[in-house]
């Protein structure tokens, strides 16, 4: 994490321990792998809470990683606002074939 | 292990290790392990492997086993972990070539990345398999030790070691010893910060010493005809770029480990370890002020048991033989193939004309594989493409691979005869690019599309700007122009020593890029000089053209890029850039 999250509106983001997967705390606190799906949190309490059991999660050797990011809302779902991880919700852009927009189907 | 996947039927084999029934690669000059090297690496990769069960298990936090991941060599990124595998200077038999690609194949997404540090990198793999992976690599005499942490990093050395006509000592000799030296030395494992050594043994500089920690340019004493080297310390780009100063003129060969000792016991109680940004020792060496660091080497060299640290004739003799020169054969200087090849192929031609460099026996050449066809990544190689080169290594020099710090392939004893065949070969697979030293063989780092550190991307960046310049004719036309990229401010991708640099910057979230004029990696070193305001992504490959068309104007016959600049200074190029704004 070099960008730090600062809005009112924010994510968590982590790697998975065993194959450093981009993954993002979703609804029910399910570990999501797509950013679009990634839970939102309002207000300091909201986004402190989903620290602490994303770090508890950490400990639990699912994640590691764990920080907490700007995004906002958007018909596609949760989309980061800074550059670096809408890349990493992405893949390489160098690289279409590979990450997670390879798994996308084709439109 | 794999069948040969050339896309061209193979020519019989000049190799003479293949006449004999030798392994084809018997003759590749790599240091090859005895058993106590075996034993240790083969437990280094056991107690990994105990140390990731561990934390799977969750007997040891994230915190206490990230020193020991990036001890062996495991980094985590922006889409998944990163294994740095070190290349000990450069140097690959086509054995461990053929492990990097099934590596490649079997546990990552099938390529591997070379870097400026002459390494590869695997971006996918799996903690799970990670230490499987240090396995198969000790089985071809491998790691991963000593590509990352705070510690005496892989050292560096010139490309064309043991072939290049004006070396005055082989420095991979020497890059041994100081591996044999720094590997697990238990006063420097805990290093303020990372420690990187470049060695040539060539009066020119080919392998960026002045912008490395310490850096050895072979030396030889003319009263004495002594061989040692001219020592730089404290260069180093990133952040805060310095060129190193020298701290002695020469040193003789059997001195230079205690001399290299003093240096890393002052910057070992020296450096700074209160602020990350202050740790290297080029920060220390200029806080302090480069006469009193040098009077503390000395004061520290005088007072050190010399005995203990001098460099044993035997010991050098008995790792000259790893680095022995192939059984190259009495040709004669001039191949009529090699001419009528030229002249019959205007394409094989003008590879010829950037990607040979003279090689020091009668008939031979040195062969630059560039990783840098248009549009491609620079650095990245398929795992067809690492078997097809270890192939041709095997037909054509001997079974052995050097990796360049321009992120480049040399094969570096290859008869003239073969260079057609050999180009022939390459080409059909994408690597026959004719631009060694031109405008498109861009050095760039792995940026945002893979680096957690990035500000923004580099790859595209180089993509876009070899994509401008495709026309090979064009490139070969402008000469030698070296251009480099980083996307943050750590300057892995060199910026500040490009001809022409590229500094990716965050403005506000968007990606922005800074030009640098007039670096230079090479034997006169020279940091670049940020010639005024940003550019942003869409403007900086028209920003890149205009500096190109502005010497072009001004070049007078001869010229290569860097001489013109030195001549007009920055103001023409500076003009150009920002008239129109």
């Amino acid at each position: 994490m070099l960008v730090k999250a600062k809005g009112t509106q924010q994510s968590v983001a982590a790697s998975r321990l065993l194959d450093g997967e981009a993954v993002w705390l979703g609804a029910g606190n399910i570990w999501v792998e797509d950013v679009a799906l990634a839970a939102v949190f309002d207000g300091a309490d909201a986004i402190a809470e989903a620290l602490a059991f994303a770090k508890a999660e950490e400990k639990r050797q699912i994640v590691v990683d764990v920080y907490p990011l700007d995004v906002e809302i958007t018909d596609q779902g949760t989309r980061p606002t800074h550059l670096r991880e809408r890349l990493k919700g992405i893949g390489p852009t160098v690289r279409r074939d590979l990450g997670k927009q390879a798994r996308q189907p084709a439109a | 292990m794999t069948e040969m996947t050339g896309p061209t039927p193979m020519p019989d084999t000049h190799s003479p290790a293949i006449r004999s029934n030798q392994p084809a690669d018997a003759h590749a000059a790599v240091y090859r392990y005895d058993e106590f090297d075996k034993t240790f690496i083969f437990e280094r990769v056991e107690q990994f492997r105990a140390q990731v069960e561990r934390r799977l298990k969750g007997e040891i936090t994230e915190e206490e086993f990230k020193p020991i991941r990036l001890m062996n060599g495991l980094y985590l990124q922006l889409h998944a972990y990163m294994l740095r595998v070190a290349v000990p200077y450069g140097m690959l038999s086509s054995t461990q070539v053929r492990r990097l690609a099934r590596i490649a194949r079997v546990y990552d997404k099938g390529y591997g990345h070379f870097t400026t540090r002459q390494n590869i990198q695997f971006n996918w793999p799996k903690l799970e398999d990670v230490p499987t992976i240090l396995r198969e690599l000790a089985e071809v005499d491998m790691h991963a030790i000593q590509t990352s942490g705070n510690c005496i990093r892989n050292v560096t050395t010139d490309q064309f070691c043991g072939a290049a006509a004006d070396e005055l000592v082989d420095p991979r000799v020497y890059a041994e010893i100081l591996r044999q030296w720094s590997t697990l030395h238990p006063e420097f494992t805990y290093l303020p910060r990372k420690f990187k050594i470049a060695i040539t043994g060539s009066p020119n500089d080919r392998a960026a010493v002045q912008v490395h920690d310490i850096g050895l340019i072979a030396k030889k004493d003319e009263v004495t005809g002594r061989v040692g080297f001219t020592v730089y310390v404290g260069g180093g780009q990133g952040r805060t770029p310095y060129l190193a100063v020298k701290a002695r003129d020469f040193v003789p060969v059997e001195e230079i480990i205690g001399y290299l000792e003093a240096i890393l016991r002052v910057y070992n109680q020296l450096g700074r370890r209160d602020n990350i940004y202050k740790a290297r020792i080029k920060i220390t060496v200029n806080e302090m002020g480069a006469d009193k660091f040098i009077g503390l080497i000395e004061e520290e060299y005088a007072r050190l048991p010399r005995q203990k640290f001098y460099v044993d004739p035997a010991i050098v003799d008995a790792i000259q033989t790893h680095f022995a020169p192939p059984p190259w054969l009495d040709l004669p200087a001039v191949s009529d193939s090699f001419e009528a090849a030229k002249q019959a192929d205007p394409a094989f031609a003008r590879w010829t004309r950037t990607n040979l460099t003279a090689h020091r026996t009668p008939g031979y050449a040195i062969a630059t594989i560039s990783l840098k066809p248009i549009g491609g990544i620079p650095g990245d190689i398929e795992a067809d493409q690492m078997e097809t080169v270890a192939d041709l290594a095997d037909l054509y020099s001997f079974g052995e691979v050097r990796v360049t710090h321009e992120q480049n392939l040399v094969l570096a004893h290859v008869r003239q005869d073969d260079l057609y065949p050999l180009w022939q070969a390459l080409d059909a697979v994408g690597l026959g690019t004719a631009n060694a030293g031109l405008i498109s063989d861009i050095i760039a780092c792995p940026g945002l599309d893979y680096c957690a550190l990035a500000n923004t991307r580099s790859i595209p960046v180089a993509q876009r700007i070899a994509e401008r310049f495709s026309d090979l004719d064009r490139q070969h036309d402008l000469g030698e122009l070296k251009i480099k990229i980083s996307g943050c401010i750590n300057a892995c991708g060199h910026h500040h020593v490009g001809h022409i640099g590229i500094l990716g910057v965050d403005k506000k979230g968007d990606e922005f890029f800074q030009i640098l004029l007039g670096g230079d990696a090479g034997t006169n070193a020279a940091l670049g000089e940020i010639v005024g305001p940003g550019f942003d992504y869409d403007g900086i490959i028209d920003a890149v053209e205009t500096v190109v068309n502005t010497f072009v104007k001004l070049r007078q016959p001869g010229e290569i890029f860097i001489q013109t600049l030195a001549r007009t200074g920055h103001a023409p190029f500076k003009e150009a850039l920002y008239a129109r704004a």
